[in-house]
């Protein structure tokens, strides 16, 4: 019998650290090599820690949320032969002894066979608490007295009841006489929400983990370092719009569907190439703007863990229809969960869009350090005056966030003028000047 | 004279004392009681009762006052009515002695022995009585204190000669041609109208900056305004210094800090109750007090295993039912029930004219208590009834909780409005919300209809104004 130590690996490029977001085990199991220990988040990426050998878990290294430092002990198993730790180096000797002591406690032969199997030596699983556990408490806010008519009161006292233990369902949460037959039957309940207006003063606490953690950071520091310029402008699409049902109609089988953000990244390759300023990113520490000549265009997603950023890299090699191909697998890949670290990172400018959902325009955060994020609101028909009636026209509002201390104001509208241009009139994107 | 031995022991044959011992009686308890005044205790014999038979004689002989001078709009006249006092005292003398052997029947029916004197404490579980015919001593397992309250004596005004208290005032046999309240709460504007009534000049003499400090000025609007029509002068943030040196009017400092003197036969000094505390031998046992009042739980408990207090001795508010309730509930726990007070609600009225009665918080105090609420009035103007009778002076106020319509407190002001206390306070003990108000059919043509409107009006839909 020996130990094995199972440290954190390095699980991506330049990454010293990464933050524990969940453990598939706990101290007692047992483990096939192979078989997932943990997972830890890094920049971007989640990663999946195996067990590289069998064995039972003895300890483990970390709470949910704590950061680890690459190299730092994660687990430790109890494993068949030598392990990979020389005995004397093992800080805790006591769990140490009962390891070793295990074969003398074996049962006896005395003892009388078909005894009940002895309870695993080593230290207790400690319950952890993974999530919030529902409360179980008293039926009404605290401080609040009871609610019910003299009969009720009486009967309860008579029976020994405490009637602020008492569930009321009637109106206003008055208990009534069911509630105390109920309560005489089954006993305390935990609180459920009764009918009708009652205040609620559970507070649920929530640790702010993973990916939930690492947003809140970058939206923390964006916001903090990022002088935001946000500019709005509607664009009429009914043009482009009739392009895009156009092309979608031809349903060639080898083609995706198209949405408008293809159509949106083939202009902003377009202005970026007459404002190169904009697609950049700044290291405000060093003080060094670093302009890319590749267009990278993150893409705001949002998963049920919470809102990601796949990368379509190279936007301006792209065309139309790879563009749209690129988009919907990172997407999909997003969804799942299985988007690699490379997929990402590395954007150097961002769209964000809320889809169906749309709204009239939002104030978009910046992805640091990038130094703009282009946000698109929702296609509405809307009346246009012509010069001499009013028109339907489909019209959409881009709300835009620029960095202020490496992009003007002025610069900031042209860019946003400029993919106006072009998306009102489509044909632009695809005209070479 | 032999010892008595008994289960239970009440000093004090009160409203509280006297309900505790029929229950007691009732639940087999061996129950003794004890006063050295006919039973029913201030309530019966020198306050609620004959006060409210004197204030409906003032109410009826003013209405034919009123109809003598032609003031009637009912298209009654009459020639000169004439009031004879003494009478009318007879007549309510007549009342309570009925309500005293009312009330020893009942005692009796309970087989509760009645000891006449004044009790006295020897130790925790002896009490001595001074009786016309010599020293009773009675020894008990459980001890109910029951001793009242009393009124409140101004050093500057000394009961005696023209300064009377309430107790003297229900027995006057002659209105006072002037008469002057010293104290504005409400024994003092009580029985002040209805001396008013009777046709005395009065002058209520308030230290504070306003009457009836006990309510708010929504409710005591209609009173004063009353209070003006009859003629009643109210001066507030005035202090009593004395009797003038004949003993014919009141030196007062008056607000502005001038002396006046203010010309009065009768000087009813009406500043408030003082729990009996003393000449019971309260230092022969070992009572923690809560200020000037005995401290009690949630069940009337005393710091002393087996002493029990109930009514005006164990705090505010010093009224009968409270003491009832408390004196029921002691009962039934010397009984052997569990019980416990658990009362959402004392309503308390004061029969003025017109009557204000409050039940649970006042709009001040349910916002004060952090709660957003919500609250309708409906004034008794847009009231059939009201109109009929000549009482269309106040309303029906209902407080509640803005979130689930809990019913918090129930006000009105209006002449007969303390009817419907009974309505009220059935209310806020069954935790009534707006819409079981609402949803009550009140009987047309009532005044209570008012409470139901006002109900409504909280709701959003009142359907008469």
């Amino acid at each position: 019998m020996g130990e094995h130590v199972i440290k954190l690996p390095d699980v991506g490029e330049g990454v010293a650290e990464a933050e524990l977001v969940e453990w598939h085990v706990k101290v007692g199991d047992l483990v096939r090599e192979d078989s997932l220990l943990a997972a830890v988040m890094t920049d971007k990426a989640t990663v999946e820690i195996p067990s590289p050998v069998d064995g039972e878990i003895l300890w483990l290294g970390a709470e949910i949320g704590d950061t680890i430092a690459v190299g730092s002990p994660l687990v430790r198993l109890k494993v068949e032969g030598e392990g990979n730790v020389a005995m004397a180096a093992i800080p805790e000797p006591a769990a140490i002894e009962i390891v070793a002591t295990r074969p003398a406690a074996e049962p006896a032969p005395a003892k009388p066979s078909g005894a009940a199997p002895k309870p695993k030596p080593g230290p207790e699983p400690e319950p952890r608490s993974l999530a919030f556990s529902p409360r179980v408490g008293a039926p009404r806010p605290e401080g609040e007295k009871p609610l019910a008519s003299p009969a009720v009161r009486l009967r309860a006292r008579e029976a020994g009841i405490d009637l602020r233990q008492v569930p009321g369902t009637g109106p206003a949460g008055r208990v009534t006489h069911e509630d105390i037959d109920a309560f005489m039957r089954r006993g305390p309940q935990p609180a459920r929400p009764g009918k009708g207006f009652a205040e609620d003063n559970t507070v649920e606490e929530i640790k702010v983990v993973g990916l939930r953690r690492r947003i809140a950071e970058k939206m923390a520091l964006a916001k903090s370092r990022i002088p935001h310029i946000t500019y709005v402008e509607e664009v009429d699409v009914t043009a482009l719009e009739e392009l895009r049902a156009a092309l979608n109609k031809e349903q060639r089988p080898e083609r995706p569907k198209l949405t408008l953000l293809p159509f949106l990244m083939r202009a902003m390759v377009k202005a970026i190439r007459e404002q190169p300023g904009i697609n950049a990113l700044f290291d405000d520490e060093a003080g060094v703007i670093q302009r890319h000549g590749g267009v990278h265009v993150g893409i705001a997603a949002q998963t049920s863990a919470g809102l990601v950023v796949p990368v379509v890299k190279h936007a301006e090699a792209r065309d139309l229809w790879d563009c749209a191909a690129e988009i919907n697998r990172l997407a999909e890949a997003a969804r799942n969960g299985t988007a690699t670290r490379e997929e990402l990172s590395g954007s150097t400018i961002t769209i964000t869009s809320l889809g169906a959902m749309g709204g009239v325009a939002t104030t978009p955060v910046i992805n640091h350090p990038e130094v703009a994020i282009v946000g698109v609101n929702k296609i509405m028909v809307r009346p246009v005056w012509d010069g001499s009636s009013f028109i339907p026209r489909k019209m959409m509002n881009l709300s835009s966030s620029f960095d202020h201390r490496v992009v003007d104001g002025w610069d900031a509208a042209v860019f946003v003028q400029r993919i106006k241009a072009l998306l009102e009139t489509p044909a632009l994107i695809f005209v070479d000047e | 004279m032999k010892e008595i031995s008994c289960k239970l022991l009440v000093i004090g044959a009160g409203p509280g004392g006297y309900v505790a011992a029929i229950r007691a009686g009732q639940l087999g308890v061996d129950t003794v009681i004890v006063d050295y005044q006919k039973p029913g205790g201030t309530c019966l014999n020198v306050g609620c009762i004959p006060s409210k038979a004197l204030i409906h004689a003032a109410e009826e002989f003013d209405k034919v006052v009123r109809a003598g001078r032609g003031g009637s709009s009912l298209g009654i006249s009459l020639s000169d009515p004439a009031l004879d006092l003494a009478k009318t005292v007879a007549w309510k003398d007549g009342i309570v002695g009925r309500l005293n052997s009312g009330v020893s029947g009942l005692l009796k029916k309970a087989s509760v022995k009645i000891v006449e004197g004044r009790a006295k404490f020897r130790d925790g579980k002896t009490v001595e009585v001074a009786t016309e015919i010599g020293l009773q001593v009675i020894r008990a397992e459980t001890v109910i204190i029951a001793t009242g309250s009393a009124p409140v004596e101004l050093p500057a005004l000394p009961f005696g000669g023209p300064v009377i208290s309430s107790t003297e005032a229900l027995a006057l046999t002659k209105v006072p041609e002037r008469l002057v309240v010293v104290g504005g709460g409400y024994i003092g504007l009580e029985l002040g109208m209805a001396f008013a009534r009777f046709g005395s000049k009065v002058t209520v003499v308030e230290a504070e900056q306003k009457i009836l400090p006990l309510y708010d000025s929504e409710l005591t609007r209609p009173v004063l305004k009353r209070l003006s029509s009859l003629g009643v002068e109210v001066l507030t943030g005035a202090k009593a210094k004395g009797p003038s040196a004949k003993g014919d009017a009141l030196l007062v400092e008056t607000a502005d800090g001038t002396e006046k003197k203010i010309r009065a036969d009768k000087i009813l000094v009406t500043v408030g109750r003082k729990p009996v505390t003393e000449g019971w031998g309260r230092d022969e046992i070992e009572l923690d007090m809560a200020g000037r009042f005995i401290r009690i739980d949630d069940q009337c408990r005393t710091s002393m295993r087996g002493i029990y207090a109930i009514g005006d001795v164990t705090g505010e508010p010093m009224l009968a039912h409270r003491a009832m309730a408390q004196g029921e509930m002691v009962a039934e726990i010397v009984a052997g029930h569990k019980r416990s007070w658990d009362k959402r609600a004392i309503p308390a009225i004061c029969f003025t004219d017109p009557e204000i009665l409050s039940v649970g918080l006042s709009p001040d105090e349910a916002k004060r208590s952090g709660r957003e609420v919500k609250i309708g009035l409906f004034p008794f103007q847009a009231n059939g009834r009201a109109m009929t009778r000549q009482a269309e002076d106040g309303f029906v106020r209902v407080v509640a909780r803005a979130d689930n319509h809990l019913v918090l407190g129930i006000q009105a002001v209006g002449e007969g409005v303390s009817e419907l206390s009974a309505a009220f306070g059935l209310a806020m003990e069954m935790g009534a919300r707006l819409e079981d108000i609402a949803g009550t059919i009140h009987a047309h043509p009532t005044q209570g209809e008012a409470f139901q409107e006002a109900a409504l009006r909280a709701l959003g839909h009142a359907l008469h104004i």
